[in-house]
């Protein structure tokens, strides 16, 4: 009976979507099949251009095409003077979708903000592991569990989040897509008839498109929220076709099956460029790939030795050989699309000559040593080993004998930690929230000594302009340490920067108003279909 | 017979066994460990990283492990989904259609025009049809499925624009599951056009798949019909003064079609594992395609559960096989 029901609901569906015959339909050709439905479990991209993008919003925002955080279902929000209470004063009016599945009858309000953040917070929530082996692997990987004391509601349309210490990227972090607000009264009514776990299957939100149906592995459906609080999208409808060969979307995109397809491969891109029905977009990725010296074993403790092994390493070469020209090179510890970039600071020069000067002069001669390459391919690193073997052929100009050596990825991570390591290990980041600090406190601070800072560098300078920047909230002071910050990094070289990747992205040339977002996501809000 | 069936049902036993015992024992025997390497470059908490070891079970004994696990298989428990959360076994009949429907038909188009282009050729030896066929077969055996796939799809669907790249049917239709099977829920849709769209987009999926069964049982069917082609009742057929026809496809025929049946039940481990490649790059939403992203995301009790699965498959396949042939072949029942 059940089935049935079902049946007939899809069949009613069927008949409105048949009914809008000039319905515009946006045909995004996606990478691979989303995880599920509901956000916050999940961390993968994939997953989040499948649910949080299109389904959901958060209390904040980014600002399309930037990092920078604007309003969302929060239409404001004050921070108390000791940087502890964050006070969100929520949008009146906000509906979440009408579905077939479900029909609310209220707007959204606090209840909905607390159900959103307490089901991944409190172990003892009946929504904690509504499923079972569910997670809340960002809550948890963005350590919002040692962050949060407390969140009250004030009244229907405030609440308040109570910090257990000041933390500036708290509102970047809250505009991430496992912040995003998921209906309470809908949750309520699936407690009641016992299917908790189609939250994950049938979702229900408040964003600009609302969920149709999803044929695993093969295409998911959408249709544009009508009383979405921004206004109703342009289009009508927007279907998912996941395509997981890069070859096959290429194919795709050219023969008009898909209007938009993500991550061509290298090679495909100038003859997709230059189709005459098609275009592409181009940006830097929020990552950076680095080789990582051991600043705590000679004579890498020594600065001198660390920058003249940086001038001589030929970036240019690597990005030909290793990034095939998707690639700029990297001269910051952080993107070039992240607020704050210091794009005043001159990257070392390529001097062999004078690199093997250098070391000479600090009496340094017959170096050997280790580069750890990566055994797998990252966004900021398409190819570790290759990597390896042009830096190693760029040291052997200046006198410098490199051994390469590689683990198994678990282990490489594992290994590359210990603080006594032997070698200079490549690695790279990519960013979660577009917060300097995602970078530079993770993977610079002196917390991260024996963890995440693989340079093993702790430089009081450095951490305490990072510790200021990470206690205020004003952005533009904020952007004076962080720049100030990436000079010292500059001029004490713990790593060599390497790369940012650049993401392509090709599309008809009918597709109006796309906005590429620097964190690496995929949204079709405001996005138009020319007749 | 039934001594024949009992025979065969109790080497099912061993086998299964040793197949849980690799599909176990492939997820532990990879290198490092499973949990650094979902948590990548973020890492992972110590007090976290023991909670996780928890929840797998990876703390336990391996034969506690491998024992519940087992238990678990009798009870149809195949596991949980680490990506998606859901049942194992559900996944798979989900998917498991679309393969399915793929699969038959690349079958049904090797045996079409595998079965005749082997009689032809050994009726004709030597002839430049019987070089042209045997060639081609060798030449499509040894194709790369993934290369294969892109070069009919950049020829067929790029060039000249007369298929569909990828999927199951155009997008545009949009109806209700009821068996699975796309060209029976597009004709119960009562969408006009949906059939048709199914149809076109199974055609380059189908001759990709079914191009190394259908070489293979060119092949055979060639040799044998070569070998039942010098038997002496043949010759004795053809002194009766019987046709050519009567004689190949009466005579002949029946008798070569033997290994060349059993040839056909062989090939379908190979259409489950050609159906990895073929799947992904034609986005097909089956069972193949669904193993690759498992193996992607590190979701080994799918990948572990899925091994089983088409494993038992086959074998449910080769033993139906083995009772066909024990059925036209007496010989081989009272051995």
């Amino acid at each position: 009976m059940k089935k049935f029901g079902k049946l007939l609901a899809a069949t009613a569906l069927m008949g409105l979507m048949a009914g809008s015959a000039y319905a515009k339909t946006l045909v995004y050709c996606s990478e691979g099949s989303p995880e599920g439905f509901d956000v916050a479990p999940y961390t993968a991209g994939t997953t989040f251009d499948a649910s949080s993008k299109p389904l959901y919003n958060r209390l904040v925002e980014f600002k399309r095409g930037t990092s920078q955080v604007q309003p969302g279902l929060a239409e404001s929000w004050e921070v108390s003077e000791d940087g502890l209470e964050y006070t969100f004063n929520l949008r009146k009016g906000v509906k979440f979708h009408t579905t077939s599945f479900f029909t609310p009858t209220r707007d959204f309000n606090a209840d909905d903000v607390l159900f959103s953040f307490n089901r991944q917070r409190l172990a003892d929530h009946p929504w904690y592991e509504y499923v079972p082996g569910i997670s809340w692997e960002y809550f948890n990987g963005m350590s919002m569990p040692d962050l949060i004391d407390d969140i009250v509601k004030v009244d229907d349309y405030t609440v308040k989040f109570v910090l257990k210490r000041p933390e500036a990227p708290m509102i970047a972090n809250l505009a991430m897509d496992f912040a995003s607000i998921v209906s309470a009264e809908y949750a309520e009514q699936l407690a009641e008839s016992d299917s908790k776990e189609m939250l994950n299957q049938e979702p229900v939100g408040t964003g600009p498109f609302q969920f149709v149906a999803y044929q695993k592995d093969a295409v998911i459906r959408y249709a544009a929220h009508p009383d979405y609080w921004q206004g109703k999208q342009p289009i009508d409808d927007l279907v998912f076709a996941i395509t997981t060969d890069a070859a096959v979307r290429a194919q795709k995109l050219k023969a008009g099956e898909c209007h938009v397809a993500p991550y061509p491969n290298p090679a495909d891109i100038e003859t997709l460029a230059s189709d005459p029905n098609l275009m592409m977009m181009e940006q830097e990725g929020l990552n950076v790939g680095y080789l990582a010296y051991n600043t705590q074993v000679a004579p890498f403790d020594n600065t001198k030795v660390r920058k003249a092994l940086n001038m001589a390493i030929n970036k240019q070469a690597i990005l030909e050989a290793v990034f095939q020209g998707a690639g700029t090179a990297a001269k910051n510890p952080i993107p070039p699309t992240m607020w704050s970039y210091n794009n005043a600071i001159e990257d070392d020069p390529y001097d062999p000559e004078a690199a093997k000067a250098m070391l000479e002069a600090e009496g340094v001669t017959g170096l050997e040593m280790e580069i750890w390459a990566m055994p797998v391919q990252r966004p900021y690193n398409p190819n570790a080993r290759r990597m390896a073997e042009v830096i190693q052929a760029d040291f052997a100009k200046i006198g410098v004998d490199v051994q390469i050596v590689s683990y198994e990825w678990g282990e490489y991570l594992a290994r590359s930690k210990e603080i006594d390591r032997e070698g200079a290990v490549l690695l790279g980041w990519t960013g979660d929230n577009g917060d300097p600090d995602n970078f530079l406190a993770v993977l610079l601070g002196c917390d991260g000594v024996g963890g995440s800072n693989r340079a093993q560098w702790c430089n009081e300078e450095f951490e305490a302009l990072i510790q200021k920047a990470k206690t205020i909230s004003d952005q533009e002071e904020r952007t004076k340490l962080y720049e100030e910050a990436q000079v010292v990094f500059k001029r004490e070289a713990p790593w060599a920067t390497i790369a940012h990747s650049t993401v392509f992205m090709p599309m008809s040339k009918k597709v109006e108003g796309y906005v590429m977002d620097p964190l690496g996501g995929h949204w079709f809000d405001g996005v138009d279909l020319a007749e | 017979m039934l001594k024949f069936l009992l025979n065969k049902l109790v080497l099912i036993v061993p086998t299964f066994i040793g197949i849980t015992i690799v599909a176990f024992g492939f997820v532990r025997v990879l290198p490092g460990d499973p949990i650094l390497a979902l948590a990548g470059e973020r890492g992972v908490e110590p007090e976290r990283y023991q909670q996780l070891l928890t929840q797998f079970g990876f703390d336990r004994p391996i034969w506690e492990q491998y024992f519940t696990y087992v238990v678990g298989l009798f009870q149809g428990d195949f596991g949980t989904s680490i990506a998606t959360k859901r049942p194992v076994l559900n996944e798979f009949m989900t998917l498991f259609p679309a393969t399915l429907e793929l699969a038959t038909c690349a079958i049904i188009f090797a045996i079409v025009i595998g079965i005749p282009a082997g009689i032809i050729s050994a009726v004709k030896r030597g002839s430049w049809f019987d070089q042209l066929t045997m060639g081609t077969a060798l030449a499509g055996y040894s194709m790369p499925i993934f290369w294969w796939g892109l070069l009919l799809i950049i020829l067929f669907s790029g060039i000249l624009g007369w298929t569909p790249v990828s999927g199951r049917i155009s997008l545009m239709y949009f109806f209700p599951q009821v068996t699975g099977f796309m060209l029976i829920d597009s004709l119960l849709s009562g969408q006009p056009g949906a059939f048709q769209s199914a149809v076109r987009h199974l055609i380059l999926p189908t001759i990709v798949l079914g191009t190394i069964p259908l070489a293979v049982i060119a092949r055979q069917t060639r040799s044998a019909m070569l070998e039942v082609l010098g038997e002496d009742y043949v010759r004795t057929a053809r002194a009766k003064g019987l046709g050519q026809l009567q004689v190949v496809g009466v005579h002949a025929l029946r008798n070569a079609l033997i290994p060349v049946i059993t040839t056909i039940g062989l090939q379908v481990g190979v259409l489950l594992a050609g159906a990895i490649l073929t799947e992904t790059i034609f986005s097909w939403p089956g069972i193949g395609k669904w193993m690759v992203d498992s193996i992607f995301r590190r979701d080994y009790p799918s990948v572990q559960g899925g091994l089983v699965l088409i494993a038992l498959i086959v074998m449910v396949v080769n033993l139906t096989v083995d009772v066909l042939y024990g059925l036209i072949n007496p010989r081989i029942r009272h051995q």
